[in-house]
């Protein structure tokens, strides 16, 4: 059986596609070294429209509208321009309310964008540029150490990595925040309280590495405008010990945090990338392989849910469960030398 | 397509469900059609491997191995037809639940005609409304166009306008899905469904039909005020699910490829064959089938001359149960439970397991969770289904459930209850069915199947059905009776067929079992007391026993009132779940 991968790894090789979400204009090129800030591609979208009914205001037919209507697809009108006039004595005129640009024309109507905004796709990962995707962004790749989490609120920032946390089970609170960590990114453990998410912000931290979040913040969390990555899930959980080594043995290093959401179908996960220099790219993480005896594990559900351990043996057939659920599984040794046995599905490979 | 048993063609059947892919068998045994063995896989459609025939070879493969035969060749597809030295079948159905729930915009015209059919179209599979566009949306049109931008449906479905009726309306309302379709790139543009004025069909195909991902069109939902019939879009909308899910998900048109296009969404293939049953065996009652898993819960009733199917992905045990506190509260999922849990720990594990869909219950308390959301989950798609039922159905009070006969339970949630009385308490207690009825367990799941492979097979579904390939749990009897708690509400005597008795009297509030093996018929005699009703009116029972179908738990009488009323002391009403527990499940 195939068992999904939870990437904690020191050093691999990553590689990131990074997309605009609508067509734009890519800047780099192909073996281009980028920088996080670097802005790869760039574009500009409105998320408003304004629709003209030209026929309806001159009050004339729709297709006697069309001719009277003087813009055309593409142009650029200011605020108050002139987009058709009626003819006869008493004439009236139709003008734009907003600054935009024309994208339908007909029936009678003017379709225009107005708002318009420029979005800016950094690279958000030093690295090579081993792919351009025209009009929608570039492919980088970096090698260096990689951990993954599961819930993200969709931020992505670079800064220096800073723990504040002694162990696994340490919890972030308004007394642990302090104006020298402005700028950083905090390993910081659990979040309780929806005060400590907005002191973060108002410290201008550039990101916070939670082991876990109680549900109820995760509105909260939502609206922070710097990153917030969950390692482990919801409510009180401690740190995985093989995000928390990793992590904490990285502390004062340039660390990337790219929180976006996970997306389950297209494999898209919150994560924590730390760039190290290398002379030979390390191989990349395998996405998903068998379950064997000897790897390394992490439990999903209890008992000992978010524990690592080492798959001491796979259990043939159907096993009974403590639950009374029947299903194939795997003895399991936790790192603190118990022994339990969990259903595969409720495991995923830690590598 | 051959379908006589002289032909005796083999057909494999595959589910492709959101945590799990199943495999079956159906071949020719002794003459008629049989559930061979079935092989199951977990799904494949999420990342890493994101090809869900990937999961359907698993499950194949599985399947090989139960049955030693090869049915998947060195290329890795399927051998069809089955080849002289066993190998391979002669034909493919495959159902489908895995993907993300399906955007729906709706239109129509107002809200309590052509809109309220729009939305039980939509209900039909696995959909949410984001958007509902009618006569009643104070929104300008840009605002419109807007919402669609932002929302970017993967359906639209448009109803309104009786059929030569009002069509300048319809024509406004269309105007926004077709300047939103134009400003979407091509590959996010959503599928439209055409279900209104019928008369309308030239002017929707010049205003939206070269802008939609593609373009439907079935009879008219409501061709008149007073007349509704869903039937002909639910069918188009199962076949457009299907379009959907092959350009949201790989490996979907490669299952549809190897099955020449008997692909169906599970829930419809359901649906199909509880049309099927109550047509053939329906009486006055209703044909109930219930099915809970990762993806929805679906709630199929067939009765004489109409049929309802509804879809809840909201209310699905996978992706969206993080979504489930939109429409309950915890303390309404925690009066289920035997354990004392608090409101955080719940909370807790309703976002931890949305994140890992495809995770069990290893623990006791684990499943005591996992079984109490399963029951508020099924209990508020069995309250959301009633309201589509039709009026004129057979019941004891209207504000209840109506009776049926029999009640089919399936999805991972009562299919893989570690013991049949932890399934079938899980189903008293949302359903709460009233009456007698026959409750039967779709361990394997086949129903979708078998009414996936009614497009090629006929004759399949019916003797896969008589040939006890579903585990008859027994014969619930649940009287509906007003009375103080302990007080006697019904004798019972059961004749077994070797001319011995077993008797019990229920109690208000208890549950009571009275054995009975599968296979073997009894002879049930009733006294109700109390006033109590079984469907014969208060007090009545017919002068002659009433033969009853003997099941994994015999004959169960249910004496907890309809509907349940929980205790509201917490610890009481812990030590009453644990006592039913214990009666139908000994644990």
């Amino acid at each position: 059986m195939l068992a999904p991968v939870h990437h904690i790894v020191g050093l691999t090789s990553i590689v990131r596609e990074r997309l605009l979400p609508v067509s734009g204009t890519v800047n780099v090129r192909m073996g281009q070294k980028v920088n996080p800030a670097d802005v790869i591609a760039e574009t500009s979208w409105s998320r408003e429209h304004v629709l003209l009914d030209v026929a309806g205001k001159l009050r004339v037919h729709p297709s006697i509208a069309d001719k009277l209507i003087k813009c055309k697809i593409g142009d650029q009108l200011a605020a108050n321009a002139e987009v058709a006039t009626s003819t006869g004595l008493f004439s009236h005129t139709v003008r734009t309310p907003r600054e935009g640009r024309v994208v339908a024309v007909g029936g009678g109507q003017v379709l225009m964008e107005v708002g318009l905004s420029k979005v800016e796709l950094k690279a958000g990962i030093p690295g090579t540029i081993i792919e351009v995707i025209p009009n929608r962004g570039a492919v980088i790749q970096t090698a260096g150490a990689l951990i993954q989490g599961v819930w993200g609120n969709g931020k992505i920032d670079t800064g220096q990595l800073v723990n504040i946390t002694e162990s696994p089970d340490g919890v972030l609170s308004t007394a642990r925040l302090d104006v020298s960590l402005r700028g950083s990114i905090l390993l910081a453990g659990m979040v309780k309280d929806a005060e400590t998410l907005q002191a973060a912000g108002e410290m201008s931290v550039r990101g916070l590495i939670l082991s876990g979040l109680y549900p109820s913040l995760i509105p909260v969390a939502r609206e922070m405008r710097y990153p917030i990555m969950v390692t482990d899930g919801f409510g009180p959980l401690p740190m995985n010990s093989a995000a928390y080594k990793l992590l904490s043995t990285n502390a004062k290093r340039e660390i990337t945090v790219n929180a976006e959401m996970y997306n389950r179908y297209s494999g898209a996960r919150p994560e924590v990338i730390i760039s190290l220099p290398v002379s030979i790219d390390p191989p990349s993480a395998s996405e998903a392989q068998a379950f064997a005896q000897g790897l390394q594990v992490r439990m999903r559900r209890p008992p000992a849910m978010g524990m690592i351990g080492t798959i001491a043996a796979l259990k043939p057939g159907l096993t009974t469960l403590p639950s009374g659920l029947r299903a194939p599984a795997a003895e399991i040794k936790l790192e603190n030398g118990e022994m339990v046995v969990a259903p595969l599905v409720n495991l995923e490979v830690v590598g | 397509m051959p379908s006589s048993l002289v032909d005796g063609n083999s057909l494999l059947a595959v589910d492709v469900g959101a945590a799990n892919t199943r495999a079956v068998l159906f071949d020719v045994v002794e003459g008629e059609y049989r559930f061979v063995a079935s092989g199951v896989a977990p799904s494949t459609a999420e990342a890493p491997l994101k090809d869900v025939s990937e999961g359907a070879r698993n499950a194949i493969a599985n399947l090989e191995t139960v049955i030693g035969r090869s049915l998947i060749d060195g290329s890795r597809n399927l051998i069809t037809p089955a080849q002289a030295n066993g190998s391979g079948v002669d034909a493919l159905a495959v159902t489908i639940s895995a993907g993300p729930t399906i955007k729906t915009a709706i239109v129509g015209l107002l809200k309590e005609v052509s809109l309220e059919s729009a939305r039980r179209l939509t209900a039909s599979t696995y959909t949410r409304v984001v958007d509902t566009i009618g006569l009643n949306d104070l929104r300008k049109p840009d605002q419109q166009i807007d919402s669609i931008l932002r929302l970017r449906p993967d359906l639209v479905v448009i109803t309104g306008g009786t059929d030569g009726g009002a069509s300048r309306s319809i024509q406004k309302l269309l105007e926004p899905i077709g300047l939103a379709s134009f400003l979407l790139p091509e590959e996010k543009r959503p599928a439209v469904l055409y279900a209104g004025n019928q008369k309308m069909e030239e002017e929707v195909k010049s205003l939206v039909g070269s802008l939609a991902a593609s373009l439907h069109f079935t009879p008219n939902v409501r061709p008149s005020l007073e007349t509704e019939d869903l039937d002909p879009a639910e069918r188009e909308m199962a076949h457009m699910v299907v379009e959907i899910r092959k350009r949201q998900l790989k490996g979907v048109d490669i299952l549809s490829s190897w099955a020449g296009g008997h692909m169906l969404p599970t829930a419809y293939a359901t649906g199909r064959m509880v049309r099927f049953l109550a047509k053939v065996y329906g009486s006055n009652k209703g044909i109930l089938s219930v099915d809970i898993g990762a993806s929805a819960a679906v709630i199929s009733a067939g009765f004489k001359g109409s049929s309802t199917l509804n879809v809840y992905p909201q209310y699905g045990l996978g992706e969206n149960l993080a979504e489930l506190l939109n429409y309950t509260t915890l303390e309404d999922i925690l009066r289920w439970s035997m354990f004392d849990i608090s409101t955080g720990v719940l909370r807790d594990y309703l976002y931890q397991k949305s994140l890992h869909p495809s995770a069990i219950a290893a623990t006791k308390e684990d499943l005591a969770i996992s079984q109490a959301v399963a029951r508020q989950s099924l209990f508020l798609a069995m309250q959301s289904a009633r309201r589509d039922f039709p009026r004129n159905i057979a019941n004891i009070k209207p504000t209840l459930t109506p009776l049926f006969e029999p009640i089919l339970a399936g999805g991972s949630a009562l299919s893989d209850a570690s013991r049949p009385g932890l399934g079938l308490l899980l189903l008293l207690d949302s359903i709460q069915p009233v009456g007698v009825t026959t409750v039967i367990l779709d361990q394997n799941n086949l129903l979708p199947l078998l009414g996936a492979s009614a497009e090629q097979n006929n004759i399949l579904p019916v003797q896969v059905m008589e040939s006890g390939a579903f585990l008859s749990v027994g014969t619930v009897v649940s009287p509906v009776v007003s009375a103080s708690f302990g007080s006697s509400i019904l004798r019972a005597r059961l004749t077994y067929e070797n001319g011995t008795e077993a008797r019990v009297e229920l109690k208000y509030g208890g549950l009571e079992t009275l054995p009975l093996p599968s296979g073997e018929v009894g002879k049930l005699t009733i006294q109700l007391l109390r006033g109590a009703d079984i469907g014969f009116g208060p007090g009545r029972f017919p002068r002659e026993p009433m033969n009853v179908a003997g099941g994994a738990l015999g004959v169960v009488l249910d004496g907890r009132g309809r509907p349940i009323n929980l205790p509201a002391d917490a610890a009481r009403r812990r030590e009453l779940i644990k006592k039913w527990n214990w009666t139908l499940a000994g644990e």
